[in-house]
């Protein structure tokens, strides 16, 4: 027999059947959940906003809070892609390189104006935002944008990793998204 | 099986033959280049031969946006120059402007400009230093001495609004005067300076792998620094006392007194040496500044480029079409060209200003520091560890935005 | 020194190729022709009195008008121990935009004259390795003529009108 026992927990749990000693719940939620609270990710600061990153990522903003405690400078090895700064045109085919090297699931978190957007550089040289050449799923706009930003910004991808569907990355929706980057 | 001890005749000429180099790619995004530049490295073993360098990942065209922008919209643009101490750059270009026009700034605006100009200071040299500390494996310095760059950026906030990329202050001097809140926050950092950065300070100045790993790591003499157009506290560590705040005073530098620290062997150590006491001297200047700071007006008397206060512009004339013109940038420029340099915290920034007229500079050139000493680069890692160069170019402390600019 | 006995001294030393010597904002320019930049710089450089032997800058402005000399070349050097500036300029035609290189002199000039070719287009004679260090390699204008717009050409999400342009 389940008894009901009120657990206080800051994020929301997945919904299951639990008893004395057993919790069942879904598969993809429960790597949902684990997934969402161990991003970690490939620090891709190019400028000023990654001297804010280096604030969120020092003790007062603390990024390892949310599980990004051990940044990846290796691709193959992090979950999600943080572009902060700008990335001008010389840039962008590296960039490219760097997303078609990282395994999945991979998200990418676009930091500041100059890579959402080109920011207030609209000139000959930048790259007008980085979704020119890789698909993004969070924006974090700002210039540069206060570290509590760029922790909601994490937080908001820690929202997508926890609600994805495990069959997404290999299904059509997601193959033709990386058809139109001319991304294999 | 094959016998391993016995190498085959092939196997041993391999292994002999002398000019082996690899070639090694650093960068564009590796965790220890501060910034997107790329190193192709020749190397030999563990030893580096030669250099050859690629920069330009993050040029955003400047210059050439500084040609289409008004002259106080061109304060942002400087803000991204050298983010870490964005506040010196700001009032460099200002300097600048009032050069051209000849405007003479208060005393008391000249004052804050000092504080606020070696707070910058303090945070540029604060994150070269605490870095150098990260590069060598140890992460705590970094830790305890970046919240102290928080409580700097507090004071930015409370002058401007803004933490990192600051747009500090106006042609003519300041928006608003200090408020009680600044005064609170500068007083604090003035009382709990010191004793941080002597704990950073025990951590490392005696620490014996510290010392190891930095001590004659890509060293420069003085000679090959002036000719390769080094300024700042890699000049300063190699034993030359230029400094631009004592050999052209601006912003009444000359009231106070400081010490140039100099080093001796143009290496890791003393580079890291000088900015360590530099920080101490900036905190005196600071000290000293803030003590002293005079009574009087905030601003210079600059109505073409200073927005007049707002209740002026409801009900005086005057002063609407004054701030009609500022804010639709119709101010007339007087002509001419104009070279000013600041000591920034990287070394002489430079602002070469040729205007005609126009409601935008003519043009516009940045003297980089960053830029020129970083030709050096190669010379001063050749022979040494791969490791080593690791630490020469964070002591160097090269700023990706002011080196692509 | 002051600025009229360092000029009286290249008057002597230098004759008529001192095309202007004037003095603007506390800075002591001269106009020299672009063939003798290279034997004036050297002069400046080695010369026991004058002594300038740091370069503080080097860079060029166009001005599309002035025919024949569209090209500025602007030189900064520096006197440290007398602590004196001094700026020297020199004018090249659009047609054959060449300046000798002066590498040689100082070694901080190899990347400020990439720069300066990179953006404009100035050809160095003598310089080891002039190629683009800016922008993209395959660039095939050079950006900061006054010719040129600032935005790129080929972007279409912006709608130029509502950017005012």
């Amino acid at each position: 027999m389940s008894k009901e026992i009120t657990v206080k927990t800051i994020e929301e749990r997945p919904e299951g059947y639990e008893g004395e000693g057993y919790f069942l719940t879904r598969l993809d939620k429960i790597i949902g959940t684990a997934r969402s609270h161990s991003l970690w990710p490939l620090p891709f600061a190019t400028s000023c906003c990654g001297i804010e990153f280096m604030a969120a990522s020092a003790s007062n903003y603390d990024i390892a809070r949310y599980g990004s405690e051990r940044m990846s400078f290796s691709p193959r090895q992090a979950d999600v892609l943080m572009v902060m700064g700008t990335i001008a045109k010389k840039m962008g085919p590296i960039l490219k390189h760097v997303y078609e090297q990282m395994a999945e699931p991979r998200w990418v978190l676009s930091v500041g104006a100059c890579a959402c957007s080109g920011g207030i550089f609209d000139t000959y040289s930048v790259l007008q935002g980085i979704d020119r050449v890789i698909p993004v799923d969070v924006y974090v706009p700002g210039c540069p944008p206060r570290p509590e930003q760029i922790l909601e910004g994490i937080m908001k991808i820690q929202d997508l990793a926890r609600h994805e569907s495990l069959g997404r990355r290999n299904g059509q929706g997601y193959q033709s998204l990386l058809d139109q980057y001319g991304i294999e | 099986m094959q016998d391993l001890t016995q190498l085959t005749e092939q196997q041993r000429e391999l292994m002999q033959s002398k000019d082996e180099h690899y070639t090694l790619n650093l960068g564009p995004t590796h965790p220890a280049t501060h910034g997107i530049f790329q190193n192709i490295l020749k190397m030999d073993g563990e030893r580096i031969m030669d250099a050859e360098q690629t920069v330009g990942y993050i040029h955003r065209a400047f210059e050439k946006l500084a040609e289409h922008r008004p002259f106080y919209q061109i304060t942002p643009i400087t803000d991204r120059l050298n983010y870490c101490s964005s506040p010196i750059n700001n009032i460099g270009w200002h300097l600048t402007v009032e050069k051209l026009l000849g405007v003479e700034t208060p005393k008391r605006v000249d004052y804050l400009r000092i504080i606020i100009m070696e707070l910058a200071r303090i945070s540029d040299h604060l994150i070269c230093n605490s870095i150098l500390g990260v590069d060598t494996g140890a992460f705590s310095g970094f830790l305890y001495v970046f919240q102290y760059r928080e409580k700097i950026y507090e004071i930015y906030e409370e002058i401007c609004g803004a933490r990192l990329t600051t747009n500090i202050g106006r042609i003519g001097g300041f928006e608003r005067d200090l408020s009680p809140a600044a005064v609170q926050k500068i007083k604090n950092f003035i009382l709990e300076w010191p004793k941080v950065w002597n704990e950073f300070e025990s951590l490392f100045n005696r620490n014996r792998i510290f010392l190891d790993r930095i001590k004659g790591v890509g060293p420069i003499s003085a000679d090959r620094a002036l000719a390769y157009g080094f300024t700042g506290p890699n000049l300063r560590a190699a034993g030359v006392d230029y400094d631009v705040r004592v050999a052209k005073p601006y912003s009444s530098y000359n009231d106070f007194e400081f010490k140039i620290p100099v080093g001796y062997d143009g290496d890791t150590l003393d580079r890291y040496l000088v900015r360590n006491a530099e920080i101490w001297e900036s905190y005196k200047l600071i000290k000293n500044a803030f003590e002293n700071l005079p009574e009087g007006p905030y601003h210079a008397d600059v109505p073409e480029f200073y927005l007049p206060p707002k209740q002026e512009v409801y009900k005086n004339m005057e002063a609407l079409i004054y701030h009609f013109k500022i804010v639709m940038a119709e101010i007339d420029v007087p002509k001419g060209e104009v070279y000013h340099s600041v000591e920034g915290g990287n070394g002489e920034l430079g602002f070469y200003l040729i205007s005609d007229g126009g409601r935008t500079p003519y043009r516009l050139h940045f003297r980089r520091p960053s830029f020129i000493y970083y030709q050096a680069y190669p010379e001063m890692i050749r022979g040494s560890y791969l490791s080593d160069a690791i630490l020469t170019m964070s002591s160097m402390n090269v700023i990706a935005g002011e080196l692509d600019a | 020194m002051t600025h009229p006995e360092i000029v009286e001294k290249l008057k002597n030393q230098f004759g008529s190729d001192i095309l202007e010597a004037y003095e603007n904002y506390d800075m002591l320019n001269i106009h020299v022709p672009a063939y003798k930049i290279y034997s004036f710089l050297e002069y400046l450089k080695t010369d026991a009195e004058l002594n300038f032997h740091f370069l503080t800058d080097l860079t060029a402005v166009h001005n599309p008008f002035d025919e024949g000399a569209e090209f500025l070349m602007v030189y900064h050097l520096h006197n440290m121990p007398k602590n004196i500036r001094i700026r020297i300029k020199a004018s090249i035609p659009a047609s054959n935009p060449s300046i000798d290189s002066i590498h040689q002199l100082w070694p901080s000039a190899n990347w400020q004259e990439r720069e300066t070719f990179d953006f404009f287009g100035v050809n160095f004679i003598g310089h080891p390795n002039l190629i683009r260090i800016m922008n993209v390699d395959e660039m095939d204008y050079f950006p900061l003529q006054k010719q040129y717009p600032l935005e790129d050409a080929t972007r279409q999400d912006k709608n130029d009108a509502m950017f005012g342009r």
